[in-house]
């Protein structure tokens, strides 16, 4: 346990809230009263800024140089963090409430566009043709990605071989791909070399190249994570290195490799360029995947907002929303699977792994079993030996 | 007189260089087909990179072919003219980026100080999920929020530099009437600045998590020695935590150029496309490459769409070169971490 080096006292949060008020103060007498100046940002700029010299000259009654310099910095790191949070939250409240006068539909969930009109009012048509056209091209796009981003990852971090360091710098710049170029790539190979239709495969092949690196490279941070000595451990055992991977690390990062393959949906979840240029656009639900354009909610989004129409454009929102709601949940989801560090068995785990050693402890030296009542009366409980503080 | 007092060693045999016992023993058939499938593995994923560079030269060579060099030297885009070029569009691309970067790089490198070396531990988690959400919200939801939203908040921004650093170049505006209260605000809207400031909150988590990865590697053994001195926590991070950090830093910022290199959908919504070069980053109009393509591929023709081809062929290479210098400074950074802890 690191040693706290907060000094914050009482009297520090005194003065915080004193500062505070004033440089408030201040900003509201400057904008109202002395000058002409309007506007909220600009109050709201000021105001720091007041705040930020009055507490340097505050300090500087009482600490020395560095310090003054110190809560200054503390200061405005915390501003920073605080601006970047303030826009996130920003981004979806605002989303949530121009899509809200579509959302509160139910038809908006089961329609599609197919008859409805751009000047038709809300209470008819919906997105459910891109809901499902999003739900099948993750589907294709995760069957695609995950067994060679997991695979890839394994090379990464059990492979002594001299290419790792090229993968991994190659993974590290396909990160930062224009979704575009991955677009034009399968547009290019899979339309015009190879003659197939415009369609959601296209459209899943292109949202797998952008999520390949995005997996491979949290996977890899997250199987490095796995203690060494378990790897040495399965190999004192006898265990040939398939083994060792597919039953010891594997196995021990689940919970962290479910969060990468999260995270990396949560990502093509929203492209929009790729799907546009592969799949295009359309207005009726479309069930197969190989033929004709399905659309997805990020390109609805898109399409609809694209147009003069106050109720489109509140679809688009609508539209928008749905995707912010399937983002979050699976931020969710990977926020609470990710909470446990790699090798954290639950609960479950551990009783399962306990009732297994106790078998073969029978299998292998049945004379060292305890005893048959005292392992009924214990049924369900870990031994003491087991169980983890 | 005084003894001298020594201690003798006996002379030391030479032992050679400790070398590392050769660890791998026969392999089985088994491990054999799981080494060849792992290393294929990889292979396939620089096959896919170099395929992508492959084919788009494959279907650029028609149009890149008929003008040659002047590719990068014209600004209009007329294909079906046979005149074509990416001087204009990829000067604004880069404009739009550098605009992006410069507002986010300072916003990112202080969240992630604030992340590793200020927020308290049970925040600290909050806002490491908070900003991977910030890089997983979709760029359409984005560029919605930057249209219909910060368009309006931004005009009021560009006015203000324009009044008052007007006389810079870059903050001029032509058309525009600073004195003029109630001048017309269309000049300063669909601009590279506002796109800039839109594509800033893509890039901004990008920035920030290769430098948190980085700053949360700092050797505790450095960081208390600089306590123990007596540094106050801004004296530990200027001495201690940026030096370490700083390959983290110059390649977390290439990497978001990179990503504000190749934005799309969020710029195609905000800008008005104009084909002559303006410096003047709030004047209104602005382009980008891929916005270019997303525009024109639709109702392109055979060679139209080669031309689109090539365009997109130069912003792979110059995004290629931009990530690769910036994972290799990510990577020289993490490999610099074996000091004395």
């Amino acid at each position: 346990m690191p040693r706290s080096i907060s000094s914050f006292s009482k009297r520090d949060a005194q003065m915080l809230a004193g500062v505070g008020l004033s440089s408030i103060c201040m900003a509201a007498l400057i904008f109202g009263r002395l000058t002409p100046l309007h506007g909220r940002l600009g109050f709201a700029v000021t105001a720091f800024v007041l705040f930020v010299v009055t507490y340097a000259v505050m300090s500087s009654f009482t600490e020395s140089r560095p310090a003054v310099i110190d809560r200054v910095m503390t200061v405005l790191l915390t501003a920073a963090a605080a601006v970047a949070l303030v826009a996130l939250g920003s981004v979806i409240f605002f989303t949530f409430k121009r899509g809200w006068t579509a959302l509160r539909h139910l038809n908006f969930y089961t329609e599609d566009l197919r008859v409805t009109g751009p000047e038709q009012p809300l209470t008819s048509g919906g997105v459910l043709h891109a809901i499902v056209g999003t739900l099948i091209m993750t589907a294709i796009s995760l069957v695609l990605t995950v067994p060679l981003a997991v695979t890839c990852a394994v090379f990464l971090t059990e492979s002594k071989s001299r290419a790792v360091n090229a993968v991994r710098t190659i993974v590290t710049a396909m990160t930062a791909l224009p979704s575009i170029v991955a677009g034009l790539f399968i547009f290019a190979t899979w339309v015009l070399v190879l003659g197939f239709p415009r369609s959601g495969l296209a459209a899943s092949i292109s949202i797998s190249i952008m999520m390949l690196p995005i997996i491979i490279r949290s996977a890899d941070v997250v199987l490095r994570l796995v203690p060494g000595s378990l790897r040495e451990a399965a190999a004192a055992l006898g265990a040939p290195r398939w083994r060792t991977v597919w039953h010891v690390v594997l196995p021990t990062a689940r919970s962290g490799l479910t969060t990468s393959v999260i995270l990396g949906v949560a990502r093509g979840i929203g492209e929009t360029a790729p799907v546009l240029l592969t799949s295009g656009y359309a207005t009726s639900l479309n069930l197969d995947p190989t033929n004709n354009p399905m659309a997805s909610l990020p390109v609805t989004a898109f399409k609809l907002v694209s147009s003069p129409e106050p109720n489109q454009i509140a679809r688009g929102f609508g539209a928008a929303s749905v995707l912010m709601v399937m983002v979050l949940v699976l931020f969710t989801i990977a926020r609470v699977l990710g909470g446990r560090p790699a090798g954290r068995q639950s609960t479950r785990q551990a009783r399962r792994a306990a009732a297994q050693s106790l078998a073969d402890l029978a299998r292998i030296e049945p004379e060292s079993v305890p005893e048959a009542p005292q392992l009924g009366e214990r049924a369900g409980r870990l031994p003491a030996i087991l169980q983890r503080k | 007189m005084t003894a001298e007092l020594r201690t003798v060693l006996p002379p030391q045999e030479r032992v050679g260089e400790p070398e590392p016992r050769p660890f791998a023993g026969r392999q089985g058939r088994s491990d054999k087909v799981f080494t060849r499938v792992t290393f294929l593995s990889g292979v396939a994923v620089l096959a896919i990179m170099g395929a992508v560079g492959f084919f788009l030269t494959l279907e650029s060579t028609d149009a890149l072919g008929r003008v040659g060099f002047s590719f990068l030297t014209t600004s209009v885009w007329e294909p079906d003219r046979g005149e074509f070029g990416i001087k204009a569009v990829l000067t604004f691309t880069v404009l739009i980026a550098l605009v992006a970067v410069a507002i986010a790089f300072p916003i990112s490198m202080a969240t992630a100080l604030f992340i590793v070396e200020i927020a308290p531990r049970r925040v600290k988690s909050w806002l490491v999920s908070l900003v991977d959400l910030m890089a997983a919200v979709p760029s359409v939801v984005y560029g919605l929020w930057g249209a219909f939203l910060m368009q309006g908040q931004v005009i009021g921004l560009s006015r203000w530099i324009n009044t008052w650093f007007g006389w810079i170049p870059l903050f001029s505006v032509d058309g525009a009437d600073p004195g003029n209260p109630l001048s017309n605000a269309t000049v300063y809207t669909a601009s590279t600045f506002v796109a800039g400031v839109v594509v800033a909150m893509m890039v901004m988590p990008i920035q920030c998590v290769v430098m948190r990865e980085v700053f949360s590697q700092v050797p505790p053994g450095e960081r208390e020695g600089a306590f123990a001195l007596g540094a106050t926590r801004w004296g530990m991070i200027r001495v201690v935590t940026l030096p370490f950090g700083r390959g983290g830093i110059i390649g977390g910022t290439m990497l978001g150029l990179g990503r504000a290199l190749g934005e799309t959908i969020a710029v195609y919504m905000i800008i008005s496309s104009r084909f002559d070069i303006s410096f003047h980053v709030l004047e209104s109009g602005s382009n980008s490459v891929s916005a270019l393509i997303a525009l024109r591929y639709a109702e392109a023709s055979d060679f139209g769409l080669s031309a689109l081809f090539s365009a997109g062929l130069s912003l792979f290479l110059i995004t290629l070169v931009v990530n690769f210098t910036a994972s290799w400074f990510v990577a020289r950074s993490r490999s610099g971490a074996d000091s004395e802890a």
